[in-house]
C-alpha cells in the first residue's frame, strides 16, 4: 500500500472549520508512527486511533475510512480522538452518504469528502434534521437528559 | 408507564419525518435498494416472503389501552386484520406496504410509538420482565432502568453500525422470566453487601448458530455509572467485534474468543476513560423516570378467593394466574396460543378486547411477554370470573400457560425469508395432539419452543423440548432437542439424533413427553426428570 | 426452465417476470434464458422490481408454473397457515402444491 494516499482538498464536499485545509496526502497509521514529519494520517477500520494519542500534537489532519458505509468502526476512532482533546480536522472519507452524515458530525467528523458527490439540499436537510440528542458526545450538544434536568 | 416529554415525541416525529425522506429518494432513484436496506431496518421494515413487514417495538413489553388499541387499527389500516407478537416482546405485521410505512410510523408516533431500531445492526428493543411491577420476589421494577437504556440506545451515534444486532436485557429478580442470560448484554438489578443497589452484567449470550450462556463480566456496577458501563461494553464491541463473517460477528463470539477476563479487562480501560467524559445522566434522570412506573393504587381488603366452581374456570386460574405481591391481586397471563392455533398470532377484534380488559381490570396496562402472550399484571382476584368469560368470547382463555399447548414458534417458512421449514404447522398439529389426548395437562410445565431455522427466533436451544426445521435435500425435516432452559439455571439443549418429516417430529414429541410420564418422579418437571434420567431413555423410545 | 420472482418496490407483493412487465401470478412466468442478469438489471434499475433474483421452475401439460423451491413456493401462493390469505383461499389442494 502506497505511503502517500488520501484526499485532496478538492474531495472535501463539506466542511465545518476555517482553518486553512492540510494540502499533502495523509500516511497510514504505519507509516506515520515511523515518520517525524507528517501532519496527515488516514485511519482505516482496523486500525486503532489510540495509537495516535501520543502524537496528537503534530496531527493537522486525520482522515477516517469507510471503505463500505456498513462497518461502523470510524465512529469509535473519531470519538476516541475527541476524546483526547484532539481539535484538528477528522475527515469521513471512503463510501460516506447522506443518512451517515449527522452522526458522523455528532462523532466529532467535521470535514466529509464522499466518494460520490452528494447531493447538497439532501446534505443540509441531514445536517440539520434532528433539534435534540440522547447522548452527550465531544460535539458540544447539551443532550436531552442535559436540558431536562440544567 | 413512561409518557414521553416534549423531547421524547419530538424526537419519535423527527425519525418519522427522516424515515418519510428516505423512502422518497429511494422510491426516486436517489439511493439504493443497498443504502436503504439499513435504514428501513432501522426503521423496523424488512422485506420478507409475502410483503414488507413491519416490527413495531413495545419497549420492555409495556403498552397500555391506548396503544393497542392503536396496535389494532393499524392492523386493519395497514395490514389484513391481525398482528403477531414476537420473542422480544414486540409485534410484527406481515402484509405492510412500503409506500404505505411513513403513515403508519406517524400514527404510532402519535400514541409514543414507533419501530426504531427493531433490526438492523444496532442496538434493539431493550427487553425485561413481563411481570415487572408485580413479581413479589423483584428487587426494584427494572423498567426505568431499561427505560434509561432505550433513551440511550436510541440512535446512538457510535453504534449504528454495529457487526450485528445487538440485545439487552434488564431484570431485577434472581428468578430469570426474561432469558436474561440468553442476551448480548444482561442486566440484573442486584444489591451489595453494602446494600447500595446496581447491577451485575452479564455479557456475551445469546441463541443462533452458536447458541452461548452470558458469562458474568461485571459483579457490581453502582447505579450512577449504569450507561458509562454500557458505553464502554459497546465500544468494545464496534471496535473488535468481527466484520468478516456474519456468522461470527456477535459479541458472543468476541467475548469466547477473547475470553471473558481479556474483554472484561478492555472494557474496564475503556470505562476508566469515559468516566472522564460525563456520559453519565444525573441520578436525577433516572428520579424522573421511577415515578411513571411507580405502583398504582392498589385496593386493600381485597378478597383471595375467586369462585372457583366451575372447572374450566379453576384449571385456568391454576395455569394463568401468578401470585402477586399486592395482597388480593393476580398478574394474568391471556394466551396467545389456542388448541391448534397460530402462536402469538392476535386478531383485530382480539386486541382491541386486551385494550378494553387492561383498561378496566388491570390500571389500563399489558405486557408482551417473551413467550408471545399477553400479561395483564394487576387484577384482582374477585374480579376473575368476570374477566374469565369476557376472555372466552374473545377466544382468549386457553388455560395453557407454560405447559406443552404454550408453544413459542417462529414465523418460519410461511412467513420469513430466513426459514427451511414451516413452524406454525408443526406448532398447530402437536397443540391439536396433545390437547386431544388430554396429555397435555397431565405433563405440567413443558416448555416447548420451535425454530424454522439455525437463526433461532423461536428460541429452540433454550426449549424444555426445542425443535429446528432445516432443509433436507430440498424438504422440510426436523430436529428434536431436548433439555434446554432459559430460567437462571440456564442450559442448552441437546440434539437427539437423526430428524424428522412433519409427521414424525410429532410423534416424536409425544415419544419424548411419554418416557417423562412413565419416568417421572414426585414433582418433577419434564425438565427435572429429562436432567435426572439422561437423554438414552428418550433416544432408546425415540429410535426403537 | 430459468425464471425471475421479486417483490414489488412499492407495495412489496410477490412478482414474476412474465415477458414483458411483472404479474402477482406465477403461472405467468416466462423461461427467461440467459437474459436473466440483463432483465434483473434493467428492471430494478427502473425500480420496477425489488429484491430480484432468477429460479429454476418447471411448467406442467396444462401451463402450471412449479418453482422448484419449496420457499419459492409459498410465495407464489401465500402463508400455507392462513389460507384465506393466499392467492387461492377457495382452493384447499392449493396447500398441497406448495409442499
Amino acid at each position: 500500500m502506497p505511503d502517500n494516499l488520501g484526499t485532496s482538498p478538492d474531495d472535501v464536499q463539506f466542511r465545518f472549520r476555517d482553518d486553512e485545509m492540510v494540502d499533502h496526502a495523509a500516511v497510514t497509521v504505519d507509516a506515520f508512527l515511523d515518520q517525524s514529519n507528517a501532519a496527515a494520517v488516514r485511519i482505516e477500520p482496523g486500525d486503532d486511533a489510540r495509537e495516535l494519542l501520543p502524537h496528537l500534537g503534530r496531527i493537522k489532519l486525520v482522515e477516517v475510512n469507510f471503505p463500505g458505509f456498513m462497518d461502523g468502526r470510524g465512529y469509535s476512532s473519531a470519538r476516541a480522538l475527541r476524546e483526547a482533546g484532539y481539535d484538528g480536522e477528522i475527515r469521513a472519507v471512503g463510501e460516506v452518504l447522506i443518512d451517515q452524515l449527522a452522526i458522523m458530525r455528532r462523532c466529532g467528523f467535521d470535514a466529509f469528502a464522499p466518494d460520490n458527490e452528494l447531493d447538497t439540499a439532501d446534505a443540509e436537510r441531514a445536517f440539520g434534521l434532528w433539534d435534540n440528542v440522547y447522548q452527550k458526545t465531544t460535539d458540544g450538544r447539551a443532550p436531552i437528559w442535559q436540558k431536562r434536568h440544567g | 408507564m413512561y409518557k414521553y416529554d416534549s423531547y421524547d415525541q419530538e424526537m419519535v416525529d423527527t425519525r418519522v419525518a427522516e424515515f418519510r425522506d428516505q423512502t422518497r429518494r429511494r422510491l426516486e432513484g436517489k439511493i439504493t435498494e443497498d443504502q436503504f436496506k439499513p435504514l428501513r431496518l432501522q426503521n423496523g421494515l424488512y422485506l420478507q416472503l409475502h410483503a414488507y413487514m413491519l416490527r413495531v417495538a413495545v419497549p420492555y413489553g409495556t403498552l397500555n389501552s391506548t396503544q393497542m388499541h392503536a396496535l389494532a387499527d393499524i392492523a386493519d389500516k395497514y395490514d389484513r386484520g391481525y398482528g403477531h407478537f414476537t420473542t422480544r416482546q414486540n409485534i410484527q405485521y406481515n402484509w405492510i406496504k412500503l409506500e404505505e410505512a411513513p403513515d403508519l410510523l406517524a400514527d404510532l408516533a402519535k400514541v409514543e410509538m414507533h419501530a426504531i431500531q427493531t433490526s438492523g445492526n444496532c442496538i434493539r428493543n431493550i427487553s425485561s420482565d413481563q411481570y415487572a411491577g408485580a413479581a413479589a420476589d423483584e428487587l426494584v421494577d427494572p423498567r426505568p432502568y431499561a427505560e434509561l437504556l432505550r433513551q440511550w440506545s436510541s440512535f446512538h451515534p457510535e453504534f449504528l453500525h454495529l457487526p450485528r444486532k445487538f440485545k439487552i436485557c434488564v431484570i431485577a429478580s434472581d428468578t430469570d422470566r426474561a432469558a436474561m442470560r440468553l442476551h448480548d448484554i444482561g442486566i440484573q438489578i442486584v444489591k451489595n453487601d453494602a446494600g447500595e443497589i446496581g447491577c451485575a452484567f452479564y455479557v456475551g449470550g445469546g441463541m443462533g448458530r452458536t447458541p452461548m450462556v452470558a458469562p458474568l463480566i461485571r459483579e457490581f456496577v453502582p447505579l450512577d455509572q449504569l450507561i458509562t458501563y454500557s458505553e464502554a461494553c459497546l465500544r468494545v464491541y464496534n471496535r473488535y467485534g468481527r466484520r468478516d463473517n456474519k456468522y461470527k460477528a456477535r459479541i458472543k463470539i468476541l467475548v469466547h474468543e477473547m475470553g471473558k477476563d481479556e474483554y472484561a479487562r478492555q472494557v474496564e480501560e475503556e470505562f476508566a476513560h469515559l468516566l472522564e467524559q460525563g456520559i453519565e445522566p444525573p441520578l436525577a434522570e433516572l428520579e424522573r423516570i421511577k415515578p411513571y412506573f411507580a405502583d398504582p393504587a392498589f385496593k386493600t381488603d381485597l378478597t383471595e378467593k375467586a369462585d372457583r366452581s366451575d372447572d374450566k374456570f379453576a384449571r385456568w386460574v391454576d395455569s394463568n394466574c401468578m401470585a402477586h405481591k399486592a395482597p388480593g391481586y393476580v398478574a394474568v397471563t391471556i394466551s396467545l396460543k389456542p388448541v391448534g392455533g397460530i402462536p402469538g398470532d392476535a386478531s383485530t377484534e382480539q386486541m382491541h378486547v386486551m385494550a378494553e380488559l387492561a383498561k378496566e381490570y388491570s390500571f389500563d396496562e399489558c405486557r408482551v411477554t417473551h413467550a408471545q402472550n399477553i400479561v395483564l399484571p394487576h387484577v384482582e382476584i374477585g374480579r376473575l370470573n368476570e374477566l374469565y368469560g369476557k376472555l372466552a368470547e374473545a377466544d382468549l382463555a386457553t388455560a395453557n400457560i407454560d405447559h406443552i399447548g404454550d408453544i413459542i414458534a417462529c414465523p418460519g417458512l410461511d412467513y420469513c425469508s430466513l426459514a427451511n421449514a414451516r413452524s406454525i404447522p408443526v406448532a398447530q398439529k402437536i397443540s391439536q395432539r396433545f390437547a386431544d389426548s388430554g396429555k397435555g395437562e397431565m405433563l405440567g410445565q413443558l416448555k416447548l419452543k420451535i425454530s424454522g431455522c439455525i437463526n433461532a427466533c423461536g428460541h429452540h436451544h433454550a426449549g424444555h423440548i426445542g425443535i429446528l426445521g432445516v432443509d433436507k435435500k430440498g424438504t422440510e425435516n426436523y430436529q428434536l432437542l431436548l433439555g434446554g432452559s432459559e430460567a437462571e439455571d440456564t442450559s442448552l439443549a441437546k440434539i437427539t439424533g437423526p430428524g424428522f418429516d412433519e409427521a414424525g417430529i410429532v410423534d416424536a414429541v409425544e415419544k419424548a413427553a411419554d418416557v417423562y410420564l412413565a419416568q417421572r418422579e414426585e414433582g418433577e418437571r419434564f425438565l427435572d426428570t429429562y436432567r435426572r434420567i439422561g437423554m438414552d431413555p428418550f433416544k432408546e423410545a425415540l429410535y426403537a | 426452465m430459468k425464471i425471475l420472482t421479486g417483490n414489488d418496490l412499492l407495495t412489496g407483493l410477490v412478482t414474476w417476470w412474465d415477458g414483458q412487465g411483472w404479474s402477482p401470478h406465477v403461472d405467468d412466468a416466462v423461461d427467461v434464458g440467459e437474459e436473466a442478469e440483463t432483465i434483473l438489471a434493467r428492471e430494478e434499475a427502473a425500480r420496477r422490481v425489488n429484491a430480484s433474483y432468477a429460479i429454476e421452475a418447471t411448467r406442467d401439460e396444462a401451463g402450471k408454473v412449479r418453482p422448484a423451491h419449496i420457499k419459492d413456493r409459498v410465495r407464489a401462493l401465500g402463508p400455507t397457515v392462513r389460507p384465506d390469505l393466499t392467492l387461492k383461499p377457495a382452493e384447499p389442494e392449493a396447500l398441497n402444491w406448495v409442499i
